[in-house]
């Protein structure tokens, strides 16, 4: 009776025995997660289950992410098939007004401006020692956009998934923070007073209905590897044009992307344990995330310069910043900085195209990544 | 393939294709405004 007292007991306490060092690093930074999610707003939705998900699987013999796990569960049917992250993608698609695009459609440029932080940042993830694939994935933080991150990252660097789409995520949220400085120092004062005058092209509901379409086959047929993202994100806008399924849009854009955003945030927390997220590889891909979207900003930036002197100072080089994928965020913050040198300029609807071009932008230049790759022989085709 | 080769030829068609593609997409948006035109009071006839 008492052996079996003492056994009973010790296992209330092996929990508390087990618990190593990493494990409760971990568990204060799933509880940073919480803290800046709620108490800061940044990206609630996302960094509060990936929080609790990175709380939860440092709990020792909890053993969460082993094969009968409650989060392995999830894991498996979402983010290793990738299903997660295009669902989420139709939500995205359904939601995402494309009229200031099909308005202006040059500034779709800027969208692919807004992308070249991804191929440049491949490149230092290679020069400071990352292997071909996990330079991939660290690359598509560049991308500024969350689903392509986690999709490319499940896909060629799963081991990397936590600090991409933390890195992903948060950066996001701080592109307010990020992009000023850099727009500023790009640009000449003359240049953030341009006043953009008003695009006034309306786009016949025909158009609005075959862009997703056309959009589809034409991306996919040139890269082909890319189809699940194009398509799910084209999908769900068909499906808000149309007018025709309103259910199936309302449920996309509410209740799929509501369930899948909480499953995939567990998800990626869960890919948060201590002996795999505590390395010094995390804190690079964090560094070089954090490059990859300043790169992104100049570029655009810059792009936005280049194409102000072929329009003869007609376009104001600050919506190039908006040209990254973090919709409607980088919008609004051109906005905000053309209001300050000149209360007279609104750019807020050419930075919603370059904004809008940026989301297509993203999800084809990660389309173009897959093909390329595919192309290259590095992966299966 | 060696790293360097992998990573300039990623990077190089990457950008190109992605800019490429993204200004095919701006002709093809052109196209479609030019074959299905808004016309005025469209939508506002469908529903009368």
């Amino acid at each position: 009776m008492e052996s079996a007292l003492i056994s009973g007991l010790q296992g209330l306490v092996i929990g508390v025995t087990n618990l190593g060092l990493g494990h409760v690093i971990m568990i204060l930074i799933g509880s940073g997660l919480l803290y800046l999610g709620i108490q800061k707003g940044y990206e609630p939705l996302l960094l509060v289950p990936i929080g609790f998900g990175a709380i939860l699987v440092n709990i020792p013999l909890a053993d969460m992410m082993e094969n009968e796990g409650f989060l392995r569960f999830f894991y498996d049917a979402g983010v290793r098939t990738e299903v997660f992250p295009l669902l989420i993608f139709v939500g995205i698609g359904a939601m995402t007004d494309f009229q200031p695009l099909l308005e202006n459609p040059k500034i779709i440029l800027l969208g692919a401006a807004g992308q070249f932080g991804i191929f440049l940042t491949l490149l230092l993830a290679l020069a400071v020692g990352f292997d071909k694939l996990d330079a991939v994935a660290v690359a598509i933080i560049g991308a500024c956009d969350g689903p392509t991150a986690i999709y490319v990252s499940s896909k060629f660097a799963p081991h990397m998934l936590g600090a991409v789409s933390v890195a992903a995520y948060s950066y996001m949220s701080l592109v307010p923070l990020i992009q000023p400085p850099i727009m500023r120092v790009l640009t000449t004062e003359k240049e953030r007073m341009i006043v953009m005058g008003l695009v006034k092209q309306p786009v016949s509901k025909t158009t609005k209905i075959l862009f997703p379409i056309v959009v589809t086959i034409f991306a996919s047929l040139l890269a082909p590897k890319g189809a699940p993202l194009i398509g799910t994100v084209m999908l769900g806008n068909l499906m808000k044009e149309s007018g025709v399924v309103e259910r199936l849009k309302s449920a996309s854009e509410n209740e799929i992307a509501n369930i899948v955003t909480l499953l995939l945030g567990l998800c990626i927390g869960a890919t948060m344990e201590a002996d795999k997220f505590l390395r010094g590889q995390t804190l690079l891909v964090l560094g070089l995330g954090f490059i990859a979207i300043c790169l992104d900003t100049a570029v655009g930036v810059l792009f936005g310069k280049l194409m102000c002197l072929a329009t003869g100072g007609k376009i104001n080089p600050l919506i190039g910043a908006a040209g990254i994928s973090a919709f409607p965020m980088s919008a609004r913050v051109v906005q905000a900085e053309g209001q300050k040198y000149n209360k007279k300029s609104y750019l807020l609807m050419h930075a919603m195209s370059a904004n809008a071009g940026g989301q297509i932008g993203s999800v084809i230049a990660a389309a173009v990544m897959l093909s390329v790759l595919q192309g290259m022989g590095i992966v299966g085709g | 393939m060696d790293t360097w080769t992998f990573g300039w030829t990623l990077a190089l068609i990457g950008m190109g294709g992605t800019m490429l593609v993204l200004w095919i997409l701006s002709l093809l948006i052109l196209l479609l405004k030019k074959i299905f035109p808004h016309r005025p009071g469209q939508s506002a006839a469908k529903k009368g």
